[in-house]
């Protein structure tokens, strides 16, 4: 290096040299914003949340009593609580389950057969949805699903009534009407977080390379054969990564089941509501807790199938 | 990529009708809103509408708290944005090119605002203004906001750095540029329309962002919470429909911009 030739060189070219010799300080320099931010403003923000869950709420004045104690993780244990939480679960198990279902196929007809435009229609199709309007997606199916609506109108063209009528008055998933059932908050929760199945199973068939498949056919496989022992087992990543979204936007959301829904309680309406109405945040921290350990669980399990090479 | 010359079996006829149904299944209930929105009837959900009508265009456009709800909207939409645009090109800069310790945990810790529930975010982010009594304020909501924007400001940024040719900027330094000038003139240019994408997901996400904002926005009304108070008490409901229409049109606009930016960037990219 001969700078010192260059004694003409620009404030710019010298930093630019030391940045370019001490990578470690550009490296620096790149990660200190996103890291003071992320550290100190969302990592403080979960602890913060960590450590009101140790504290409790004083029943008389509705005030906070800063002392450490156990007490909100022991009232998780009761046994209306656990009901919440095997119910999110539940629901949040059946979501994935269907929207997988549901979702491979598009996926797996997209990632194989469609091409050009077919494709980018179909792509552009399934990502719409995803980055539109939560809310106007959700007032869609109030829309879908009230009284006079647009289902329960086929299903008298259809003089389906009776098949209606039957499936509502089912004691768990049935209701007044479908709007004030947990079977409408259950089509509510696929229908959003479909398109966030499908892809991550579409880029994980798309990458199953063409060789591997050839094989299988000059091996003589029949094309149902290749589709069960290979291709299947290839795309479990992507169905695993898939699943993560349906699985923990289920377990999170409370505004679907507040809209839609009977009157029955999930994780998130029960956070929501014992920091807003009760004014009970310790609790509610606390109760926040139980989706991120059983979030953590699941994630463990589905790194373990590869979800995250899969992202 | 595959190649294209691989012979492809025909898909079966029920693979076809289960792609059809399901495409179906995502796009009728939007389009069910825009048949709303002209409906005459303003007491119920009905259907069929009894008839059609575009009077409600003018109702809606005249009410003044639709328009401070998109006002506020639009404000924290830009400030989040702004704030996710720097914040997310400097972690994919550093997290692109670089190996090192704790990487892992920082992409990790990028995507956590996502990846654990909107639920878990909020209550966190309310415990902590409440811990140190931060009253409710347009930056409580943008600090929550920007949080999990810069995620989606990283993806992008990222995968268009690695598909970056380091060939690239060692012969912009060879040829005497120093690394500002290559940034200017070589990295950005390649960037720049993943960066916009970026940019333009944020926008949306901020912009439709309802269960964070529920707990850092205290009385005031974005535009979601607006559409929330709708849903849960219908006050006019021909105003809701028209407003939905309206959000519908706003998102598919950067949506569809954003989609094209990448694929057009990556096609240049690659050659």
């Amino acid at each position: 290096m001969q700078l010192g030739h260059r004694s003409a060189a620009s404030f710019g070219d010298r930093l630019s040299a030391v940045l370019f010799q001490r990578q470690s300080m550009l490296l620096l320099i790149l990660l200190i914003p996103p890291l003071l931010w992320f550290g100190v403003i969302y990592l403080g923000s979960l602890f913060s949340l960590l450590a009101q869950s140790f504290f409790r709420l004083d029943d008389f004045s509705g005030t906070i009593v800063y002392e450490v104690g156990l007490q909100n993780f022991v009232a998780l244990f009761e046994p209306a609580n656990l009901d919440v939480i095997r119910r999110s679960v539940t629901m949040a198990t059946m979501v994935t389950l269907t929207s997988v279902v549901i979702g491979f196929p598009i996926a797996y007809f997209m990632a194989r057969y469609a091409r050009g435009s077919t494709k980018a229609i179909l792509y552009v199709a399934v990502m719409l949805p995803l980055w539109s309007s939560y809310l106007v997606r959700l007032y869609a199916w109030k829309l879908l699903l009230a009284k006079e609506g647009a289902i329960a109108w086929l299903v008298t063209q259809c003089h389906l009534e009776w098949l209606l009528e039957s499936i509502l008055s089912t004691p768990v998933i049935g209701g007044n009407s479908l709007s004030f059932s947990s079977l409408g908050t259950f089509m509510v929760f696929v229908y959003m977080w479909l398109p966030f199945v499908i892809l991550p199973i579409q880029a994980s068939i798309e990458r199953i390379p063409a060789s591997v498949l050839e094989a299988s056919a000059d091996l003589g496989a029949p094309p149902r054969r290749t589709f069960w022992t290979v291709i299947l087992p290839l795309a479990m990543p992507g169905v695993a990564a898939g699943s993560i979204f349906s699985f923990s936007l289920t377990l999170g959301d409370y505004i679907i089941p507040q809209v839609v829904g009977n009157s029955t309680l999930y994780i998130g309406q029960v956070v929501y509501r014992q920091q807003g109405l009760a004014g009970n945040l310790p609790f509610a921290a606390a109760f926040s807790i139980a989706p991120i350990l059983i979030i953590a669980i699941y994630l463990w399990l589905a790194k373990k199938r590869g979800a995250f090479d899969a992202l | 990529m595959r190649s294209e010359t691989y012979p492809l079996p025909r898909a079966s006829r029920s693979l076809k009708i289960a792609t059809l149904g399901g495409v179906l299944f995502l796009h009728v209930p939007l389009a069910l809103i825009i048949l709303y929105a002209f409906s005459s009837e303003d007491k119920s959900y009905v259907f069929p509408p009894p008839s059609l009508t575009t009077q409600w265009f003018a109702v809606a456009l005249a009410r003044d708290d639709v328009w401070s709800a998109v006002a506020l909207s639009v404000q924290v939409a830009l400030w989040s944005t702004g704030i996710a645009l720097i914040l997310g090109t400097f972690a994919a800069g550093a997290l692109a090119r670089f190996r090192f310790f704790g990487r892992d945990a920082i992409s990790l810790l990028l995507i956590l605002p996502i990846a654990l529930p909107g639920v878990v975010t909020g209550i966190a982010l309310r415990s902590a203004y409440h811990a140190a009594d931060i009253p409710f304020s347009f930056w409580t909501i943008v600090i929550g906001h920007a949080t999990f924007c810069v995620v989606v400001v990283y993806n992008n940024a990222v995968a268009r750095l690695r598909r970056l040719s380091p060939s690239l900027l060692e012969a912009s330094m060879d040829l005497g540029a120093n690394a500002f000038q290559t940034f200017y003139h070589v990295i950005l240019p390649q960037l720049g329309s993943a960066l916009l994408a970026g940019a333009l997901l944020a926008f949306a996400l901020s912009f439709d962002e309802v269960i964070v904002t529920t707990f850092t926005a205290g009385q005031q009304t974005t535009l979601p919470i607006w559409m929330l108070q709708e849903l849960i008490r219908p006050r006019q409901r021909p105003v809701t429909n028209v407003v939905a229409v309206f959000i519908i049109a706003l998102t598919f606009v950067p949506i569809i911009a954003a989609y094209w930016l990448t694929q057009a960037g990556d096609d240049n990219a690659r050659t």
